[in-house]
């Protein structure tokens, strides 16, 4: 499993690339593992509010429903549409190609309290 | 930790994903992926582990009678190594399990039932048995006996390099006892299975297991053959509209309800449930399991609502996902009669939201040929 050294985690297994007062986040590559081939991606409304911590968006694959939490807290900037007809981006690139959402950094304390990548990878449990 | 198959080496040495099934220590699936395995079983061929399963050995003069007491279908139709597919009730027409019913030799029959309703149907036909057949001996062997499915149009051509018993003597529904395979003898092998493809399901005694099983992959090694695990089980099963016990089926349905009508043998002299089952068709039934089909994005999941298109909740989805061979979400599920009709507009409730759906005809896949 890639965990990449510039990114934040959370415990739910998501990732944040913080760039200035935003950053792109989604699923990370043990999370879309662990989840198999995902065929469906709900995102969220552009400019929806959300907290960190809350569902802003579900990722299915054939066998399970997993909801995608907000990493930080702000506002929705963008969302990936190329996920509507390619879900399987998550597979395929979950750092590049399948991010989920641009979202807004309104708490820069909320970023410093994720997770760094030595801190994530031992949450990597349950695989083969 | 949970029971284990005479397979989980092998499984734990392809990397298989295991995961919790009915108190069996099973494989999900593999590196490959569900959807890999899925389209290998379509296109080429799979192997699966379905060890768990229940045998249960029926002995005696009576055998196939007491076997015809026990279920829907009509048993006393079929030839020695012919092979039914029958839903077994309880008196009240709901449903204890799906099964097959194998006649072997005269004075034996064997019943091959889900995994995780094994003791509580060996219960069951033991009660009935004490009460109407207590001549008849009955025997739950699941523990001695290992099951490998080998499913996919490729099987017959990969397995025939592993014997030289003339594999297309074994029909559809027929079962061959004693066939060796790899050198090792089979108990039985029928050509059925779950996948609505054609294959094979190979009885073995547990210490040949692993041999036949590591056999097989290597043979089919040019056919791209892969380990296939419960999930592409479920989603080959799910296409092909074979009921799945806990969704399609359950005590709380007949299976008239669960559109097994075909095969309900209600002209027969008696089965266990058929008082009730009579009745339910001389009156109509309430509501009947339909396909559907969703027009929106989204998937359908077992236990969602199912909404009338005025968004009256009337129903609810038993088994759902995005088709990997269609390539389309599609969901199997109860209404009322009322709205069982091919082309019927219903919504699905997904996490709150109302999605279009439309009932459609079933099975949603059916090999071409068949």
């Amino acid at each position: 499993m890639r965990t990449p050294e510039e990114l934040r985690y959370t415990e739910d297994h998501e990732w944040l690339r913080p760039a200035g007062k935003s950053g792109r986040m989604g699923i990370t590559d043990f999370a879309q593992d662990q989840l198999g081939d995902i065929v469906f991606v709900e995102l969220p409304e552009v400019g929806r509010q959300v907290k960190q911590g809350e569902a802003l968006g579900v990722v299915e694959s054939v066998k399970s429903v997993s909801d995608v939490f907000a990493a930080v807290g702000g506002k929705v900037l963008a969302v990936n549409q190329e996920l509507v007809e390619k879900p399987e981006l998550v597979n395929q690139d979950p750092y590049g190609q399948g991010w989920i959402v641009e979202i807004e950094i309104a708490d820069e304390s909320e970023v410093a309290a994720l997770l760094d990548a030595a801190k994530y990878e031992p949450l990597q449990e349950g695989g083969h | 930790m949970g029971k284990r198959t005479p397979l989980y080496e092998e499984h734990l040495k392809a990397e298989g994903r295991m995961v919790d099934f009915g108190g069996w220590d099973m494989p999900v699936q593999y590196p490959a992926g569900i959807v890999a395995e899925h389209e290998a079983v379509r296109q080429r061929a799979g192997l699966f582990d379905v060890s768990h399963m229940g045998e249960v050995d029926l002995f005696g003069a009576r055998a196939l009678e007491f076997a015809d007491e026990l279920v829907a279908n009509d048993c006393q139709a079929l030839q020695q190594n012919q092979i039914l597919y029958s839903p077994m009730c309880y008196e009240d027409g709901g449903i204890v399990d799906d099964l097959l019913v194998y006649r072997l030799e005269p004075g034996h029959v064997l019943l091959v039932v889900n995994a995780a309703n094994t003791d509580k149907d060996f219960a069951w036909i033991e009660e009935r048995r004490r009460k109407l057949f207590p001549d008849v001996e009955a025997k739950n062997i699941s523990s001695e006996v290992a099951e490998i499915a080998f499913q996919g149009p490729k099987a017959q051509e990969v397995l025939q390099r592993l014997t030289s018993f003339d594999l297309k003597k074994i029909l559809f529904f027929w079962v061959q006892p004693g066939v060796e395979i790899a050198g090792r003898k089979a108990l039985y092998v029928s050509r059925t299975g779950y996948t609505g493809e054609d294959g094979f399901e190979i009885y073995l005694r547990n210490e040949d297991a692993r041999h036949v099983w590591q056999a097989i992959l290597e043979a089919g090694k040019p056919e791209g053959v892969l380990p296939c695990g419960l999930g592409a089980r479920d989603s080959l099963r799910f296409e092909a509209c074979l009921p799945l016990y806990g969704q399609e089926l359950d005590k709380d349905h007949t299976p008239l309800q669960s559109k097994l009508k075909y095969w309900v043998h209600l002209e027969k002299p008696h089965f266990t449930g058929i008082e009730v089952l009579k009745r339910e068709q001389e009156e109509g039934l309430k509501r009947r399991l339909v396909g559907l089909e969703l027009k929106e994005r989204g998937v359908a999941r077992h236990g969602y609502p199912i909404l009338s298109p005025e968004g009256e909740e009337i129903g609810v989805v038993t088994s759902g996902m995005p088709s990997p061979t269609l390539g389309k979400s599609i969901a199997l599920g109860f209404v009322p009669m009322a709205y069982t009709q091919v082309g019927q507009a219903l919504k699905v409730s997904v996490r709150g939201k109302g999605i279009a759906a439309e009932v459609v005809k079933t099975p949603f896949y059916r090999r071409s040929g068949k």
